[in-house]
């Protein structure tokens, strides 16, 4: 009794027990490593991923909560704004031991495309279920305006 | 030194040098037996040459160094192939780098084995480096010179294109690696001076970045060989408690479990999803024997340790007569600090992937003692160390905690793949609950300190006696760490207070714990330096003096902390401690692992009552910045890092010995909306180059309590600031 999921643009049968948190059908099933566990009960972030676009915290989400719907993880960004994200990210050395920052990425990514030119206090409000404990914070407030600036221009 | 692994095994010196491309392999200071045997191991894979193992450069002109320490975000990757690619005048895009496996050709060279710790990462690493990139280019020159029948002289590299202009002829690195493998490495290459750096000093993009901002990072976790299996321990509730009796019943009952094994430290549950490991270890029913348990709560250990400083321990520094300070023509002050167990919790929980095979194992992990490690893991298994090849990995952080004296990780993982007893490969993580609660925390410790200040204003006496636990005691670590009766880990920061006070004393006591303890950022400079820079800013305000220009005047002959503390005023443009606006500001200077560190901090009260910390402005001087960029990050990172500990950060053991706090709930992590805005000036220096993955955290909590005494006049003496702030009054 397979639960159809759509992860990544493509349709996966899986085969895990349904009540199996999302973040070991990507990583056991899927072999998806890049969404990580950190802490199973929703207080970190390093799960993060979209479904049907929002971010939802995949380590608390039971598999076939997520029956039907589509799944983007790390690997599946695709776009102008993850782009954006990620150039910026990148350009501004944000990681350091890294482990959080698909979380704290796929975050900044719903975040801008629902809110291209976040305030301050929005990117706080998004962003503050991600727990880095290397505290990039700086950086990655400043990769969020800068790629929220780089987009704007790019529409402009 | 019998049991050095000198060999690496074939798969990994194969993997490493395929991926550069059949070319040149350079390194500096392998011993003989190692450079013969790597060289064989090259004839083996075809590559033309392998004198050592820290540079090689592909026939497509890629230069990858071999990165002796582990990269858990401090920035050795980029680093140390930044020291090579400035000596081979390498173009930044021609570099890469590969986390080095496990072998003592890739020690420390001030541990004398391979391991990262101490902020040493950089400073070891600075000439040795060097050489091996200079190495690299003068073979490199020295082929060019033959090839085109001119001096080796007249022979100029630059960003990666070796040339000779009276001929015209050039060449790329990949052209010449083969010829240049043939070559004769110099004895004492000549290393470039200062002036001629072209990359150290510069901001060089991270070669880990994209990596990481794409989930393409490779951590222990992400590891999934074929037919791997996952397994979780279930480790006692108590400290030191032992399995009594078990029931596995309901456990080997769940779907995907495949089989239960006790170790030492608890029971194991091997299944085939992670799901069913969890599921598996939850059914357990486990009798725990607490007879030998520490089963004290942590308010009565911090009892215990009041109760021994009664006494006035063992002395790590003294001088003049303190008598002569404590009499009643001066004014004195007392304080007494508490400071919690901190658990690290690093974003990655300790993992590693291991397969046994016929005399021989394969094992995956972000190991931060490696030499340890993998004696440990060859040990439990009852293989040689060249038997057992350890692929590094990424470390999803560690701050102190994947560094165990006893190795007991590698130690756990390497029972459990043994008590599997199959050649499929086992995967042994720890949850964030085991995390949390499986011990190894920074030692809990309680301070005393009183000073005196003379009727005009000098500061003239000050004895600080601090009571903790040593994690040195029956670990291989003893003999290095603790002398006379003194855990040097527990003093540093202490013993040697900079400040010019005439009557000094610091003591300590060891007090036994059965609480497993570790090394946390910064280690004893956490509470020391907290202690210390608190304590005097108490005593200045006593003597009627400015929190900086009282601190300038005490620190005569400490150029350097005068360097930064000077620095940072101007940065600040420093007029005092009071702000306005429902502002005040704080100040600290602290010396750690031989760089120095001084911050102000501006706070206000926060809606919960809290400080607030708005700015932090820091001057560093860590000698000769390799990367300024990484040293601000790493500022960044230990500022962050400080300050969610000293709000928020304790863990708590209830009477009974269970732990109170299990996970990033009740756990509290800094979080993006309480990360202060962060200014980090770098001094200019010529010393050689120190630490600073550690050195940024200690002046942060001292400068923010300074901050909230001079905001609200209230002193937080007992750690984290939730217990002491709003008339809490700590421990008082």
């Amino acid at each position: 009794m397979a639960i159809e999921i759509e992860v990544n643009g493509e349709k996966r049968q899986i085969q895990s027990d349904p009540e199996t948190p999302l973040v070991w059908v990507l990583r056991d099933e899927l072999r998806l490593t890049g969404t990580k566990f950190g802490c199973g009960i929703a207080q970190c972030g390093a799960c993060t991923v979209h479904v049907d676009g929002l971010t939802k915290r995949a380590c608390v989400t039971p598999v076939k909560a997520v029956a039907g719907r589509k799944v983007t993880t790390i690997e599946g960004l695709s776009g102008d704004t993850a782009k954006a994200v990620q150039t910026a990210w990148t350009e501004l050395d944000v990681p350091q031991c890294g482990y959080c920052q698909s979380g704290q990425v796929m975050s900044a990514v719903a975040l801008l495309s629902e809110v291209p030119a976040p305030t301050e206090e929005q990117i706080d409000r998004a962003m503050v279920g991600n727990i880095c404990r290397c505290a990039t914070y700086v950086r990655i407030k400043g990769a969020i305006r800068k790629a929220a600036s780089a987009s704007a221009k790019k529409e402009g | 030194m019998s049991r050095e692994p000198t060999n690496l095994s074939r798969r990994s010196a194969l993997k490493w040098m395929g991926a550069a491309g059949a070319g040149l392999v350079i390194g500096v200071h392998l011993p003989p037996t190692g450079r013969r045997a790597l060289a064989q191991q090259a004839a083996d894979a075809a590559a033309p040459f392998a004198p050592n193992v820290f540079v090689s450069i592909g026939t497509d002109s890629l230069v990858t160094v071999q990165i002796k320490h582990i990269e858990f975000g401090q920035g050795p990757m980029t680093g140390l192939a930044t020291l090579v690619a400035d000596e081979l005048d390498a173009d930044w895009s021609q570099m890469r780098a590969a986390l080095a496996p496990a072998n003592i050709v890739y020690k420390n060279l001030l541990f004398g084995a391979q391991g990262t710790g101490g902020s040493t990462a950089i400073a070891n690493s600075f000439v040795q480096m060097r050489t091996a990139g200079a190495t690299a280019r003068a073979m490199l020159v020295s082929a060019a010179a033959k090839s085109w029948r001119v001096p080796a002289r007249e022979i100029t590299v630059s960003k990666g294109v070796i040339g000779h202009q009276a001929s015209g002829k050039q060449a790329s690195f990949g052209e010449l690696a083969a010829l240049a493998a043939k070559e004769t490495p110099p004895a004492k290459p000549t290393l470039k001076t200062p002036e001629q750096w072209t990359l150290i000093g510069t901001k060089v993009p991270r070669l880990d970045s994209l990596a990481k901002s794409n989930g393409q990072a490779m951590f222990s976790l992400d590891q999934y060989p074929d037919d791997v299996v996952t397994a979780v321990v279930a480790h006692a509730p108590v400290f030191g408690a032992k399995v009594k009796s078990l029931d596995d019943t309901k456990a080997r009952a769940i779907a995907g479990v495949l089989d239960v094994k006790q170790i030492d430290k608890g029971v194991a549950v091997i299944a085939d999803s992670t799901f069913a490991a969890l599921r598996g270890r939850d059914a357990l029913q486990i009798e725990w024997d607490k007879s030998e348990a520490e089963t004290r709560s942590t308010e009565a250990m911090f009892a215990d340790y009041q109760k021994a400083l009664t006494s006035p321990g063992v002395t790590a520094a003294e001088r003049g007569a303190l008598d002569t300070a404590f009499t009643a023509e001066h004014k004195t002050l007392e304080a007494e600090m508490w400071f919690p167990f901190l658990a690290h919790a690093p974003m990655e929980p300790l993992d590693a992937v291991i397969q046994i095979g016929d005399d021989k194992a394969e094992v995956w992990m972000g190991c931060q003692s490696a030499t340890s490690d993998h004696m440990t893991i060859a040990g439990t298994l009852g293989l040689k160390p060249e038997q057992v090849t350890i692929n590094t990995l990424y470390a999803g952080g560690s701050f102190g905690r994947r560094a165990e004296p006893d190795s007991g990780f590698a130690a756990e993982a390497a029972q459990v793949a043994k008590a599997f007893g199959q050649k499929r490969p086992v995967k042994v993580m720890w949850t964030r609950v085991d995390d949390i609660r499986g011990g190894r925390y920074r030692p809990m410790s309680v301070h005393k300190l009183r000073g005196a200040v003379d009727g005009d204003g000098n500061i003239v006496g000050w004895e600080h006696v601090m009571a903790s636990s040593s994690f040195a005691i029956g670990t291989p670590m003893e003999g290095l760490m603790v002398q006379n009766g003194l855990d040097m880990t527990m003093v540093e920061g202490a013993r040697g207070l900079p400040y010019t006070i005439p009557n000094l004393r610091v003591g300590a006591h060891i007090v036994p714990n059965g609480v497993p303890t570790l090394w946390w950022r910064s280690v004893g400079h956490t509470h020391n330096g907290y202690a210390t820079e608190t304590f005097i800013d108490e005593l200045l305000e006593l003597a009627g003096k400015d929190p900086v220009e009282g601190r300038l005047a005490l620190l005569s002959g400490h150029e350097r902390h005068l360097g930064v503390l000077r620095r940072v005023a101007e940065l600040a443009d420093w007029s005092g401690a009071k702000a306005g606006d429902g502002r005040a500001r704080g100040v600290a200077v602290h010396e750690s692992f031989r760089s120095f560190v001084a911050q102000i901090v501006e706070v206000s009260k926060g809606p919960d009552g809290l400080p607030k910390v708005h700015k932090v402005w820091c001057a560093v001087d860590c000698g000769v910045a390799v990367n300024p960029d990484i040293i601000r990050a790493q500022v960044e990172g230990g500022i962050g890092y400080g300050l969610g500990a000293a709000l928020y950060s304790e863990i708590n053991i209830e009477d009974g010995g269970g732990i109170r706090e299990a996970n990033f709930n009740d756990y509290r992590s800094l979080r993006i909306h309480e990360m202060p805005e962060v200014e980090v000036d770098i001094v200019k220096s010529s010393e050689a180059p120190t630490g600073i993955g550690e050195p940024g955290l200690p002046p942060l909590a001292p400068a923010v309590a300074n901050a909230w005494r001079a905001l609200t006049g209230e002193t937080l003496r007992r750690l984290p600031f939730t217990r002491s702030v709003n008339g809490k009054n700590g421990n008082k």
